[in-house]
């Protein structure tokens, strides 16, 4: 790729628009699953017990566990919502700047 | 030649035999003719397979890509294949055996990198790579060096994860046949030797989407069979599991006992799961971004359903094989007391099949681990080999004017030599949990392949000095603070006290990977220098645009 069309690729406010929104999505939801994963092990490290806590006064199966499953969920969910919308949304964004210079 | 080194091998293998000395230690166990008959149905089947893939596989993009032509579901079964090991199947099942509520933070460690590998790495490595990563990490820095440093660093990761995956496929058959352990090992390294050199990434794929499918079918068997067993009460099965192991199995434990190790190894397994080279390999096997995006989308989902059932199959362990006399090692009991199980912990998964479905769900159970492994080890031997053949041996050795056979040829002599020194170090490690093992590869991933490939694909500033020695020093920290960490520096050889104190040197060592990489790059004046921040702007519109990217050949 030359010089030339990497800055008329550039200068492309759709490929500003791709760069930027996808960036932002990507990044917050990798915030996201950063800051879940490491409450949780941040919990087992500095407060295992509070993962100990039992559901209810007469069983023992703990908070931990219904917790850990839902995280497993989390992550998939977040695969799910960021795939949608960049295979929709932001490939049509990088179809149009394939487009605009003469790429398909 | 290659013929020569296979016949080699194969008598190499049928001397083991017969020259195996017997000395009397030998458990031998009872033939179970569904086993042998499933095994023998899965090696034919693969074998078939095999011969297809070959005659598909005749350029080196076929070889190391299977040609780009994949489709996203496809390669997403694969992925979570090549990730549903042998390790993650019978390693965290153990360890839930073993510990209950801690082989579900190891889970999680697990699975949590593949929203990160999506969101950050799966596009950008689609758009700028060929064969393997260090393509992108070498993009715009100088070839030789960063080449040099990636396969290094591939060749490690490697290693450490056929180890794991070898000894798991030694114990389990092992337990199914009674043969010598190191029989057992040497025979899968054969057979996987034959598996990759003339299937390719084809036969790989598809072996791996075959055993995914009939992995997950016989875990889900066995998960709806222990729960039918406590009327799909949670609450009962636990109760169950209290009762045999006491309440620790409910919340963390020893596991991950301090701060810094339970940060250390959430840092491991991200980062790790995104330097994995033969994941990494995968995503050259689609055709472009989107299909790449949908396997790990299929991946992830694949995968989190997978360790929901390996939490259950391990507390199903619990209640049904822990104090079971029928798969009580009596042997060992008498030594070193206690409720040790045949086969050790890992085998936990392997009995409980037995326990709810009988001699014919054990052999489709053991078949299918046995699928596992060799499915496994064939996408990791097809990396380690590409590292050497691609990067080393085309790109490094002949400066990228290597022709594509001999590249192939190479290629298939390297996987030979992988083989071997699989099956030595499967035969040395053969007493550890093979859990922790991949854990000491995923420190290796995370500090020295995952920092390049990532600072390349994002960071303007990255200098090949900078990737070099930055690398490098997270490399060599990673491997030296697990020599004396306390696995290898205490269980293995012997010492009273570990150096280092940490099992997980994660933490230290991708620290350490990237400020070096940052202080060797921006200190950097040099023209080479220069030029590599020059070229990265045309690089990231390549990776965000996919306008110039590798695409699936015609067949």
């Amino acid at each position: 790729m030359n010089k030339e069309l990497v800055d008329k690729i550039k200068a492309n406010p759709d490929y500003q628009k791709l760069i930027k929104t996808r960036s932002g999505y990507a990044i917050k939801l990798s915030i996201a699953m950063l800051v879940v994963y490491f409450a949780f092990i941040l919990t087992i490290a500095f407060e295992p017990s509070a993962l100990a806590v039992p559901l209810s006064s007469d069983g023992v199966t703990t908070i931990g566990i219904p917790i850990g499953i839902i995280i497993i969920i989390f992550a998939f969910t977040l695969t799910g919502l960021y795939t949608k919308r960049a295979n929709s949304e932001f490939d049509d964004l990088a179809n149009a700047v394939k487009k605009s210079v003469g790429e398909n | 030649m290659v013929n020569r080194i296979f016949l080699f091998l194969i008598l190499g293998s049928i001397a083991a035999f017969a020259s195996g000395t017997i000395d009397g230690e030998i458990v031998k166990q009872e033939l179970n003719v569904s086993a042998i008959v499933m095994f023998l149905i899965f090696v034919g089947a693969t074998l078939g397979i095999t011969y297809w893939a070959a005659k598909r596989t005749k350029s080196a993009k076929d070889f190391y890509t299977a040609g780009g032509g994949i489709t996203g579901f496809q390669n997403g079964m694969a992925i979570a294949g090549d990730y549903m090991s042998a390790a993650s199947f019978l390693g965290i099942s153990g360890l839930v055996y073993l510990k209950g509520y801690d082989g579900l933070i190891y889970s999680i460690g697990f699975l949590v990198g593949w929203p990160i590998i999506l969101f950050l790495i799966a596009e950008p490595l689609r758009n700028l790579g060929k064969y393997t990563f260090a393509d992108v990490a070498s993009y715009r820095l100088r070839q030789t060096p960063i080449r040099t440093l990636a396969a290094a660093g591939s060749i490690a990761t490697v290693i450490l994860y056929l180890i794991a995956q070898i000894v798991g496929a030694g114990k389990l058959i092992q337990l199914l046949f009674g043969l010598e352990y190191e029989i057992a090992v040497i025979l899968v390294g054969v057979l996987m030797i034959l598996y990759v050199t003339f299937g390719g990434m084809l036969a790989t794929t598809w072996v791996q989407i075959i055993k995914a499918f009939l992995l997950l079918s016989g875990a889900t068997f066995m998960a709806v069979a222990v729960m039918a067993h406590y009327d799909f009460s949670f609450n009962s099965l636990f109760a169950h599991a209290v009762d045999m192991k006491g309440i620790e199995v409910m919340s963390p434990g020893g596991l991950v006992s301090d701060p810094i190790s339970a940060i250390s190894l959430a840092v491991a397994l991200m980062f790790g799961t995104a330097g994995l080279p033969h994941i990494l390999m995968r995503f050259f096997t689609v055709s472009d971004a989107k299909e790449a995006r949908k396997s790990v989308f299929y991946a992830t989902g694949f995968i989190g359903y997978f360790y929901i059932l390996t939490f259950i199959i391990g507390f199903g362990a619990i209640v049904m094989v822990y104090t079971n006399p029928e798969y009580l090692d009596v042997a060992k009991q008498a030594i070193s007391g206690g409720q040790p199980i045949l086969g050790g912990k890992n085998m936990a998964a392997i009995h409980l099949s037995h326990a709810v479905g009988g001699d014919f769900f054990l052999g489709f159970i053991s078949a299918v681990a046995f699928a596992t492994i060799l499915a496994v080890v064939s996408g990791l031997t097809l990396a380690g080999a590409s590292a050497i053949s691609h990067d080393l041996y085309a790109s490094v050795f002949k400066k990228g004017k290597a022709d594509g056979q001999a590249e192939m040829r190479v290629s298939k002599m390297a996987t030979v030599g992988l083989g071997i020194v699989a099956i030595l170090m499967g035969i040395a490690f053969e007493q550890q949990n093979i859990a922790f093992v991949v854990g000491l590869a995923f420190a290796i991933a995370a500090s020295a392949n995952f920092p390049i490939l990532f600072l390349s694909m994002y960071w303007k500033k990255l200098t090949t000095r900078g990737a070099v020695l930055g690398g490098s020093l997270g490399l060599a920290t990673a491997v030296m603070l697990v020599i004396l960490g306390p696995i290898v520096w205490v269980d293995i050889l012997g010492n009273a006290e570990a150096v280092f104190p940490y099992k997980y040197p994660a933490l230290f060592s991708v620290t350490v990977s990237f400020v070096s990489i940052w202080f060797f790059s921006v200190t950097d004046n040099s023209q080479g220098a220069k030029d590599e921040q020059v070229m990265f702007e045309a690089q990231y519109v390549r990776a965000q645009t996919g306008i110039g990217a590798e695409g699936a050949s015609e067949h």
